[in-house]
């Protein structure tokens, strides 16, 4: 674990840029440093491998001081990523991502060894490895970055705003691709940025800093968006925090509806049996959905699908979350999301009213837990 | 340093003249210098294909040695003032013109296109934005020209006196008086500190624009 | 006659081609004279251009010192020393060192003021030392520039070691300085030849060494 004790970093001409800040930054998690311009999340991290240097107080790393070691030891076992990757221009993606098992003594061979592993690893096509950074996009470099930053298998990754310059689709994919590398490594990641989505969508914790390098809360995103700790954190989240709240909770619960769902090729009888429901979703013969219908727009075994209603964004149950389910529901014009599996097979159909229900549960389960916490914290306290 | 403003009559000038007479030789050139660089430069930056060959040119100018120069020379001008200002001026155009193509090129794209864009014509934008916005880097190469024309112009002795301040190292030998070339290097030294501390003031005065935090170069 | 005649009647008179005043003999001297200039302002030059440029300081005073050093004319400096020194190479070597530095120094201070400074960062957050960053990262990317000074300030020299022969040294200034004295433009044209040639000849060498040593990965644009 990264603790940060109370830590201030003051510059002579007197500008605070981090205030007593602490911090327990767990294992094997991503933390999330996120604020304006001018809250000091940029020099916290580089406190942390010793780019700065705190005024007052100090970090410890796993129980001992960071600064027992010598700095460039200390910065050899962080991996640490900026923004634009500062690849090096005069040396190929593959000696770029084996600089720091160089630096640590490794031959040649087995770093280079190593660093075509992790350009598959971060998604990148070794046949890029003989290539110069200036050949490569934004987004590849960037993925390079992030290799050489794991080359020497680092327990600690530190990013400095390491996507903010890359548009923001490729920043999605680099998002996507972070997430699953962590999945795979479960490195203790310390990630600053300026952008709250991108905080929300990473971080195990996020540490939301004030300007003036002010610590003004400390939480799980999905506590941060129920419970912002002041009027700065809720101005910082923006306007929409209700819904995006809806990301952490699971479509695992939600009933679906099976019945309005029919194939292409269906016989009278069975478009008969449907009647009641208000609108059919069609789908191939594949089960992959195609469109709404109103039932009695139907006709048995010539169904024309140019005439369908769009059937919007569908969701995955259990994987996806229930703002992507209520997002389908929205998009959908008959106000039905649509289920489907991992192949795109609709699995079934769910309404708005459920969601809302769905939605309605998930708040109250939250708060149930919270005053749970909340009691059991009392408990300690008194005891 | 006795006798150090004392010059010898076969100088011909006082001290002041000579250090009037060195800026005029040394000054003159790097003023025709700029004038022919200018179109130059904005040759080389209209078609860059030019640019390449103007600078392999202006750089075997550059290699030609001041005082062969001078010595070819005097078989159309004699031995005169023109014939040391000719190669000074062409040597000022392997500094200029360089430093002028940069300074235009450094412009921004979206500069240019935004003057575009509020209907400046050709002409009007190289005047009013493209020259204003290169002024740095045209003066930077000016100091440089400036500089060593003053410090060459000293050759020009020996081909019949023809070198201003630089005509007493000649004195200086033959009447074995080293006071008389210590006077040549350091007024020679002081004028083109002066000429570039001159430059940096213009330069000042033409870019009100300019952050003036940092070195200046 | 104009001067490719002359030229030409240089290079064809067999006696120019051997014995102590032959072209071999100038030509090695003029070289040798050169390469010694220039390795003494590339001693003082790249070093100090490399520090100060690393550690971002000096920049003013570095600008102050290279604008003297233009300042101090090179043929008055030569004479100066060759009246307060005497006959030999070190009155030579004063002027064209001083010629030297100055270029060296403020492009080598130049270029690596120039690096971008995000791969520094990475390199100094991967752990990397000092003196690893100036070297392994800063120089490599720096070097076009850094060459440039040093090709600039080798022409110059090249082209100012004529004067040694003003001080009855050797050199292809010899030519220039006879000719002069004798009257007989052939020399002057043919030594004035032999000293641009060389300087292209440089140029080439720069070129060549350029290529050699910058990565492709920063050749791109240039």
């Amino acid at each position: 674990m990264i603790r940060i004790d109370s830590v201030t970093k003051r510059y002579p001409d007197g500008t605070v840029a981090v205030d007593r800040l602490s911090l327990d930054i767990p294992d094997r998690a991503i933390t999330v440093l996120v604020g304006p311009s001018g809250c000091g999340k940029t020099t916290t991290l580089r406190m942390i491998n010793r780019m700065v240097e705190p005024s007052e107080g100090g970090i410890l790393l796993d129980g001992k001081d960071i600064r027992q070691q010598p700095v460039n030891t200390l910065r050899r076992s962080m991996g640490y990523v900026i923004q634009n990757a500062g690849l090096f221009q005069h040396r190929t993606i593959l000696d770029n991502i084996a600089t720091v098992p160089r630096l640590l003594g490794r031959p040649k061979q087995q770093a280079r060894a190593r660093a075509a592993e992790l350009m598959e690893r971060v998604g990148l096509d070794t046949a890029l490895a003989k290539r110069y950074p200036y050949q490569l996009s934004g987004g590849q470099q960037q993925r390079v970055g992030v290799a050489r930053a794991l080359a020497a298998d680092p327990p600690v990754l530190l990013m400095d705003e390491p996507f903010s310059a890359v548009d923001p689709v490729v920043r999605k994919g680099l998002q996507d691709e972070l997430l699953r590398i962590q999945s795979e490594l479960g490195k203790t990641i310390v990630f600053v940025t300026h952008d709250i989505d991108e905080a929300i969508k990473l971080g195990t914790m996020v540490a939301v800093l004030r300007t003036g390098g002010r610590l003004a809360q400390f939480a799980p995103p999905a506590e941060l968006l129920s419970a912002p700790a002041d009027p700065f954190v809720e101005d910082f989240l923006g306007a929409d925090r209700g819904i995006r709240r809806l990301s952490f909770f699971p479509t695992t619960e939600l009933e679906l509806q099976t019945a309005p769902v029919v194939a292409v090729d269906a016989g009278a009888e069975q478009l008969a049996s449907r009647a009641g429901a208000p609108y059919l979703l069609v789908t191939d013969l594949d089960g992959r959905p195609l469109g709404w219908s109103e039932p009695d727009r139907l006709t048995a075994g010539a169904v024309d699908t140019d005439r369908l209603l769009p059937y919007g964004r569908p969701f995955v149950p259990g994987t996806d979350s229930l703002r992507t389910a209520l997002d389908g529901a929205v998009l959908s014009p008959t106000g039905w999301a649509v289920a489907v599996d991992g192949e795109g097979r609709a699995v079934g159909v769910v309404s708005q009213q459920v969601i809302g229900e769905a939605i309605r549960t998930a708040h109250s389960r939250v708060a149930e837990q919270a005053a749970e916490h909340a009691a059991g914290q009392a408990e300690v306290k008194a005891g | 340093m006795n006798g150090f403003f004392d010059l010898p009559s076969d100088l011909q000038h006082s001290y002041l003249g000579l250090v009037g007479l060195h800026l005029r030789e040394a000054l003159l050139p790097v003023l025709a210098g700029l004038l022919l660089s200018l179109p130059i430069a904005q040759l080389c930056v209209r078609f860059r294909w030019v640019y390449p060959p103007v600078l392999g040119l202006t750089t075997v100018l550059y290699a030609i040695p001041s005082l062969a120069f001078f010595v070819v020379l005097i078989d159309y001008f004699g031995q005169s003032e023109t014939t040391v200002m000719i190669p000074l001026a062409l040597y000022s155009l392997v500094v200029l013109v360089p430093a002028i193509v940069d300074g235009v090129r450094s412009v921004p794209p979206e500069t240019l296109a935004a003057a575009q864009a509020m209907g400046f014509g050709a002409v009007r934008r190289y005047f009013q934005v493209q020259l204003p916005i290169a002024v740095p880097a045209i003066i930077a190469g000016l100091r440089v020209a400036t500089v060593s024309s003053i410090s060459l112009v000293s050759v020009g002795m020996l081909i019949g006196n023809q070198g201003a301040l630089g005509n007493m190292l000649y004195d200086a030998q033959i009447y074995h008086r080293p006071v008389l070339a210590v006077n040549a290097v350091l007024t020679i030294a002081v004028l083109g500190l002066l000429a570039d501390a001159a430059l940096v003031l213009v330069r000042l005065l033409l870019t009100p624009w300019m952050p003036r935090k940092g070195a200046a170069r | 006659m104009n001067v490719l005649d002359f030229a030409h009647a240089f290079f064809s008179d067999t006696a120019h081609w051997h014995g102590y005043d032959g072209i071999p003999t100038r030509f090695a001297e003029h070289v040798r004279y050169s390469l010694e200039a220039l390795l003494i302002a590339a001693a003082i030059g790249l070093p100090v251009g490399l520090l100060t440029g690393h550690y971002g300081r000096g920049g003013n005073t570095l600008a102050l010192l290279a604008t003297a050093g233009r300042a101090l004319p090179s043929f008055g400096l030569l004479v100066l020393m060759f009246i307060w020194i005497g006959f030999g190479l070190l009155p030579v070597m004063i002027p064209l060192v001083v010629l030297a530095v100055p270029p060296i120094l403020v492009t080598t201070y130049e270029a690596i003021r120039s690096v971008d400074p995000s791969p520094v960062d990475a390199a100094r957050g991967m752990g990397m030392p000092e003196t690893r960053v100036l070297l392994q990262v800063e120089v490599p990317v720096a070097l076009p520039l850094i060459l440039s000074g040093l090709r600039t300030a080798a022409i110059q020299i090249v082209s100012t070691a004529t004067i040694a022969a003003y001080v009855s040294l050797g050199g292809l200034g010899r030519y220039i300085i006879d000719g002069l004295y004798q009257k007989d433009y052939e020399k002057v044209v043919g030594g004035a030849t032999l000293v641009a040639g060389l300087a292209l000849v440089t140029l080439a060498i720069f070129w060549a060494a350029a290529r050699l040593t910058v990565s492709p990965g920063v050749r791109r644009g240039t």
